[in-house]
C-alpha cells in the first residue's frame, strides 16, 4: 500500500497525472482531432466524457452520436429541489434492447453526472441522487438498439450543491 | 473496518431489486473548505454489481453524484440466498468490495 507521503512514487504519479490532464485538455482544443474512443460499449471508465463541459460534448464523447427526444423515456425529477446537493432523479423506459442509461445536468461544471451500463436481463430503470450547481435542465439518455433517446426536465434549485 | 457498502437485494421470484448506499465523500473538486482552499476531487468512478459470474449492472460516476451515493436498479433472475458481489473504485484508486445475500 503506497501512501501520498512516500516521496518519489507520489511525485511521479502527480507528474503523470499532470501530463494526462494536459493531454486531455489539448485534445479538447483540437476540433477535428482524433476520434474519441467510444467507451459506452466496453468496460473502460469514460474519463473524457466526464471531463466534457457541455452536455452535447459529453454525449458525443460517450456515444459518438446524438440523441432524439422520445416520450418513451420517462425522467422523474422534482420540479423544485430545495437542496442541490441531493436531488433524487430516476429514469425508466418502455424501449427494448436498452444497453445504457446516462444522466446529465446542463449547468453543472461537467455536464455528465452518471452513466450506467444495462446488460441483457437488467431492467431499463435506474434511480440515483445527483448534485446540481443551480437551476438547470436534467437530461436522461437511453441507448436502445444502437440509437439514443432522451428526455429533458428543468429542475429549479434553491440552494446549489457545488458552490463554495 | 466495516464495509462502506450497504446493500439490500430483494428477490420477488422473477426479478431482483437492488438498492445500495455507499459511504463516500464524493468531493467534486469545486467546493472550498472553511479556509477557502479547494477540496480536491475524490469520488467513486466505477461501481460494479456481479451475480452468478456476470455483471448485472455497471455504474460510471462523475463528481456530480451526491455524497454517500445511492442507486437502485432491478435485474431478471436471482434467487433468495444467491450472492451479489458489489465493488467500487474511486479516482484515488481506493476500492471496497462486499458480497450480499439476495433476500
Amino acid at each position: 500500500m503506497t501512501t501520498p507521503h512516500d516521496g518519489f512514487p507520489a511525485t511521479r504519479r502527480l507528474i503523470l497525472q499532470g501530463a494526462l490532464t494536459v493531454a486531455l485538455v489539448g485534445l479538447g482544443n483540437v476540433p477535428f482531432g482524433l476520434a474519441p474512443a467510444f467507451t459506452a460499449a466496453n468496460d473502460k471508465y469514460p474519463e473524457d466524457a466526464f471531463k466534457a463541459k457541455s452536455e452535447a460534448d459529453a454525449i458525443k464523447s460517450l456515444y459518438g452520436k446524438t440523441a432524439e427526444a422520445s416520450d418513451k423515456v420517462k425522467l422523474d425529477a422534482p420540479e423544485i429541489a430545495e437542496n442541490g446537493a441531493v436531488v433524487p432523479i430516476s429514469v425508466s423506459t418502455t424501449l427494448t434492447e436498452v444497453t445504457s442509461i446516462s444522466f446529465l445536468v446542463s449547468e453543472n461544471p461537467n455536464a455528465l453526472a452518471a452513466s450506467y451500463k444495462i446488460p441483457a436481463g437488467t431492467m431499463p430503470s435506474v434511480a440515483n441522487r445527483l448534485k446540481m450547481a443551480k437551476t438547470s435542465n436534467v437530461i436522461a439518455i437511453v441507448e436502445a438498439g444502437g440509437k439514443l433517446y432522451s428526455a429533458t426536465k428543468e429542475v429549479k434549485v434553491t440552494v446549489g450543491g457545488c458552490g463554495g | 473496518m466495516a464495509s462502506t457498502i450497504r446493500v439490500r437485494a430483494t428477490s420477488s421470484g422473477e426479478t431482483t431489486e437492488v438498492q445500495v448506499l455507499i459511504q463516500h465523500p464524493m468531493d467534486s473538486g469545486f467546493v472550498k473548505d472553511a479556509k477557502g482552499e479547494i477540496i480536491p476531487p475524490h469520488f467513486i468512478q466505477e461501481l460494479t454489481f456481479e451475480h452468478d459470474g456476470k455483471n448485472v449492472f455497471v455504474a460510471d460516476w462523475g463528481a456530480a453524484v451526491s455524497k454517500d451515493p445511492y442507486v437502485k436498479f432491478s435485474f431478471k433472475g436471482g434467487k433468495k440466498g444467491d450472492d451479489l458481489k458489489i465493488s467500487w473504485v474511486d479516482n484515488k484508486g481506493a476500492t471496497d468490495t462486499t458480497t450480499a445475500k439476495i433476500q
